[in-house]
């Protein structure tokens, strides 16, 4: 398609479209595409709060790669993405199952299930900051009552079982997305092919695993491309819940982005530290973009025949 | 008549305890948040230990806290702000996702599918990739502090995802429609107007709810963007002004969390059928 060969009336639908589309660029170019190449031309300076900056080279991201808590940091997040996702991914599958068998009280079940979801994820963090407090923790008074614990427990007084604690209440946000998307998957499987199953003698688990799992694998990798960037890309969280801590062992990139650049004004550097994340971004949206492509083909094919 | 019962048994076994394990461990942070807010400061400070003690009741329920966040913070102002702010960016991005979702699923133009691409991916740009440069730039438009920097950089995360949502929308409207009214004399932008959007208001109402929620708990722009306690949202107020260094309000904490909350889950009540479809709707793409 191109201008001069064009009839009068693509060309006028060709400048309709233009039209259509300029305020949604505008908007996307002013403040996601110049920031990021904002953000590319930070990551090369020095600038600080109070200072405008040279060009150094890679400099920042040298001063990163040495960096012990950058690295520590790396590491938790590769974790903290892994353990959430595999959490939530199996926990949302189970509630899925389950509310797909639900006949009474369908919409109000399902409702609740969402909350965690709906609601700001600050404010519901909070609560559990509130719940892990090392004094006056409900969650010690349920398992000393138990007679699971004797003594009390500080949830997110150590690195690991801090991270532990942040893991949790990432899955227990997340999960309900999960379950919610797959159950929407689950609804346009066709009955019949359980019947089928069950005719030729499957069990339960054969059932999942040879007609379930399968066929609701395309939905299941669009929530967990989209949940692995998300979770990997979490701030919140560990913001409000350690804050980094105890002594700076349980960053994310964004948080230790957010600490150096914002909190102590090392602007060039922070926009270091965030940009570091790019590479894996860029990698799974890439391997997403080639998944969802791959499926359309499938699909035009099933289609010809 | 055994088995009948049996398999009522297995039902509760495998279907109900399990879902009701699972539910309870969903809502009791809410509970617990709700709990706390109603509770005075010498039922809320007891430790975990102490004999004789139930956490989970109160028999002295109090206004107090909510009195404090009301009297004593800038609560109100806070609720107002973050309503406006989400209000003003939920209409920016519904108009710009409107007219691009539009021309991307209906018009035929040169790049039509490698912009539609293009829209996806910042949709999948998370907000912690940007925001210091992203702040940078709010403050050489001299926005910072205002609630205009927050207004203008919502969209980025709205805008592709309620293009993208409507679409989706468009595609399921039958092109034959708009040609009819066009045979009939109307310009394409008439059609457009007339015929498609009044039909798409259903999608128009998921993404404008979902969108809307997205803004009203946003949190990081808010926190950096903003400096000034009278200009903050819910989310970055409650967390920066009942936090004394190391002292946490609780009951004053708990109070603002279920403030800020109960609006969203008001809304979300009442469209949670839409709300559902804008979440399946938006990952199905």
């Amino acid at each position: 398609m191109n201008w001069s060969k064009a009839t009068r009336r693509e060309r006028k639908e060709w400048t309709f479209a233009f039209l259509l589309l300029t305020p949604a660029l505008f908007m996307l170019v002013v403040f996601v595409f110049y920031p990021f190449l904002k953000g590319l031309w930070l990551s090369v300076i020095d600038k600080e709060i109070a200072r405008p900056g040279v060009f150094i080279g890679l400099k920042n991201f040298i001063k990163l790669w040495n960096d012990e808590i950058f690295q520590r940091t790396a590491q938790n997040t590769i974790l903290y993405t892994i353990a959430a996702t595999i959490l939530k991914l199996g926990i949302g599958m189970v509630v899925a199952l389950l509310l797909n068998q639900i006949i009474k009280f369908k919409r109000i079940i399902r409702a609740s299930m969402l909350l965690p979801w709906i609601v700001p994820t600050v404010l519901s963090t909070l609560a559990w900051k509130w719940m892990f407090d090392p004094t006056f923790s409900v969650i010690n008074f349920f398992l000393f009552h138990l007679g699971m614990i004797n003594k009390q427990v500080s949830w997110l007084g150590g690195p690991v079982i801090a991270l532990t604690s942040v893991i949790i209440v990432n899955a227990w946000r997340g999960m309900p997305f999960f379950a919610i998307t797959l159950l929407a998957g689950l609804q346009t499987i066709n009955p019949a092919l359980y019947e089928a199953a069950a005719i030729d003698g499957a069990s339960g688990w054969q059932r999942f695993w040879n007609v379930t799992w399968p066929l609701l694998m395309p939905v299941t990798m669009v929530v967990v491309l989209f949940s692995v960037i998300m979770t990997f890309a979490d701030f919140q969280l560990v913001y409000i819940l350690t804050g980094g801590g105890p002594a700076n062992s349980t960053h994310l990139f964004a948080t230790y982005a957010y600490q150096i650049g914002i909190a102590t004004g090392k602007i060039s550097e922070g926009a270091a530290a965030s940009l570091a994340m790019f590479p894996f971004l860029f990698l799974v949206v890439i391997f997403q973009l080639w998944y969802i492509r791959r499926g359309e083909e499938v699909k035009e094919k099933v289609k010809r025949k | 008549m055994a088995m009948v019962l049996g398999r009522r048994w297995k039902k509760w076994l495998y279907l109900y305890l399990p879902l009701g394990a699972i539910l309870i461990g969903t809502l009791f942070p809410f509970y617990w948040m709700g709990l706390t807010a109603f509770r005075p400061d010498r039922d809320l400070y007891v430790p975990w230990n102490k004999p004789n003690f139930n956490p989970f009741w109160t028999l002295r329920p109090t206004l107090e806290h909510l009195a404090f966040l009301f009297k004593e913070t800038l609560f109100a102002r806070w609720l107002l702000n973050t309503l406006f702010i989400a209000l003003l960016s939920t209409g920016i991005s519904l108009f710009c996702g409107l007219l691009a979702g539009y021309a991307i699923a209906r018009l035929r133009f040169p790049l039509a599918g490698p912009l539609g691409t293009w829209i996806f991916v910042t949709y999948l740009v998370p907000p912690t990739l940007l925001f210091i440069p992203l702040g940078e730039v709010v403050r050489t438009f001299h926005l910072g502090d205002t609630p205009w920097a927050l207004i203008l950089t919502y969209p980025t995360f709205l805008i592709p995802f309620c293009t993208w949502l409507l679409m989706g929308y468009f595609r399921t409207i039958p092109k034959e429609l708009e040609e009819c009214a066009q045979i009939d004399g109307a310009s394409r932008l008439q059609a457009m107007v007339h015929i498609v959007f009044p039909l798409a208001v259903p999608g128009i109402l998921s993404a404008g709810i979902f969108a809307f929620t997205l803004s009203w708990n946003e949190f990081l722009y808010a926190l950096v963007f903003i400096s000034s306690v009278s200009h903050k949202t819910v989310p970055v107020g409650v967390v920066s002004e009942l936090v004394r260094g190391d002292t946490f309000f609780w009951g004053s904490l708990m109070a603002g969390a279920l403030m800020g909350s109960v609006p969203v889950a008001f809304i979300y009540s009442f469209f949670v059928e839409h709300y559902v479809s804008a979440l399946t709707g938006a990952v199905k793409g």
